[in-house]
């Protein structure tokens, strides 16, 4: 992609485009914190899981009513689709050009992240304190 | 969207094949694009076998002897023969380098020559690099400095100087540029690695006095944050030098000043 040469506006007109935005280093860093957050919560989340591989319904709902375990498992959670809604956001920005389909993708990702985690964040609550 | 195949009209055909003179025992054939925007047909890649015993080295005194004794049509740019102006940086053998420094004994098998991948075409290898000149434009590259001009140079100490090194060397090719699939895909809007390179030469200056307005130009999601640290552009860059580490540069300064 190199500009619209059947234009008869200049090329640095064309080039200035809109101009900048004067954003990017709040996504950019969200994902790199993001990222480091996830190294130690995966970690954990993974030797939780085997730690209580083949347990019943009991056991892990008493694991997971310990305020530890509940706030450890909500962010792991709030922290991963944060991570994957900014990751996504790029993959729609570097490979979606059409105006409409781009806007409604954009649009429904933080939606769609924000309903994710709400459900999940219930869901734990509700085995956490109704068993 | 991304585009993962060619138009219908852009699809190179298999061109004709330019024999050697009878007699050549060292021949070496050269696959290179052909397409002229007056004919209207297709692309094609036209073979050359090239008598290495009677040719320079370089890739570059292989296209020039083609064009000279064989084929005059063949269009290309070049000018230093010395890897200083960048005027010859085309695709060979898959990796996008200026052809007066590759040497041809490089090339295992049949040299195959395109333009700088996804830019417009002009003719043959020469690609039309008006969007990306005027890219270059936009990051004024230049000093800028309130300071008055004063009598003498403006001084730098060493070190100040040596920030310098590994920016100042790049001959604005575009070989890194043309090798970013995110410039690829975003090049319109994305600056690149050629340009992001040349705009963090003017921000490590410190005779410049222009960094703040520098970084308030490049804070876009686009013109900056395009580059996923993909790396092509430092693997193929044919001076050596590193466009992605001095992107990164720009985003810990964008970091730095928040």
């Amino acid at each position: 992609m190199a500009g619209n040469s059947n234009s008869l506006r200049s090329r640095l007109g064309q080039a200035r485009g809109l101009g900048s935005a004067h954003e990017g280093v709040h996504h950019w860093w969200g994902q790199r914190m993001s990222a480091l957050a996830l190294i130690p919560l995966s970690l954990w989340l993974v030797a939780s899981l085997v730690c209580n591989a083949g347990a019943d319904y009991a056991v892990v709902s008493q694991w997971l009513s310990s305020p530890f375990t509940l706030g450890a498992l909500g962010l792991t959670i709030l922290i991963t689709v944060y991570h994957a809604v900014l990751g996504l956001q790029v993959v729609v920005e570097d490979y979606i050009h059409g105006q409409p389909t781009k806007l409604i993708l954009l649009i429904l990702l933080p939606m769609s992240g924000v309903a994710l985690v709400v459900a999940a964040i219930v869901s734990l609550l509700m085995i956490a304190f109704a068993g | 969207m991304a585009e993962l195949t060619l138009p219908a009209n852009s699809k190179p055909t298999t061109g004709k094949t330019w024999k050697a003179a009878a007699g050549a025992k060292n021949i070496k054939v050269f696959k290179i694009y052909r397409w002229d925007p007056d004919t209207g047909a297709n692309p094609r890649v036209d073979s050359y076998e090239v008598d290495m015993d009677s040719c320079g080295p370089m890739i570059l005194d292989a296209i020039i002897k083609i064009k000279n004794e064989i084929d005059s049509t063949l269009t290309f740019r070049r000018s230093c023969r010395e890897g200083v102006c960048g005027s010859c940086a085309m695709n060979i053998d898959g990796t996008n380098t200026l052809a007066c420094t590759k040497f041809t004994s490089e090339v295992k098998g049949d040299v195959k020559i395109y333009p700088l991948p996804h830019m417009p075409v002009v003719k043959d290898l020469v690609p039309d690099l008006t969007h990306i000149f005027a890219q270059y434009e936009t990051i004024e590259p230049w000093l800028k400095s309130d300071t008055p001009p004063q009598t003498r140079e403006r001084l730098q100490s060493p070190e100040e100087r040596a920030k310098l090194d590994g920016l100042w060397e790049c001959i604005l090719c575009f070989s890194c540029s043309t090798s970013c699939p995110s410039y690829w895909w975003n090049g319109d809007r994305y600056l690149g690695p050629a340009i992001l390179l040349q705009a963090y030469r003017w921000i490590a200056d410190t005779r410049d006095e222009a960094t703040g307005e520098r970084l308030d130009q490049l804070e876009d999601p686009f013109r900056l944050y395009r580059c996923h640290t993909i790396m092509n552009c430092t693997k193929t860059c044919p001076k050596g030098l590193n466009p992605a580490k001095a992107i990164g540069e720009i985003k810990k300064l964008m970091v730095e000043r928040r």
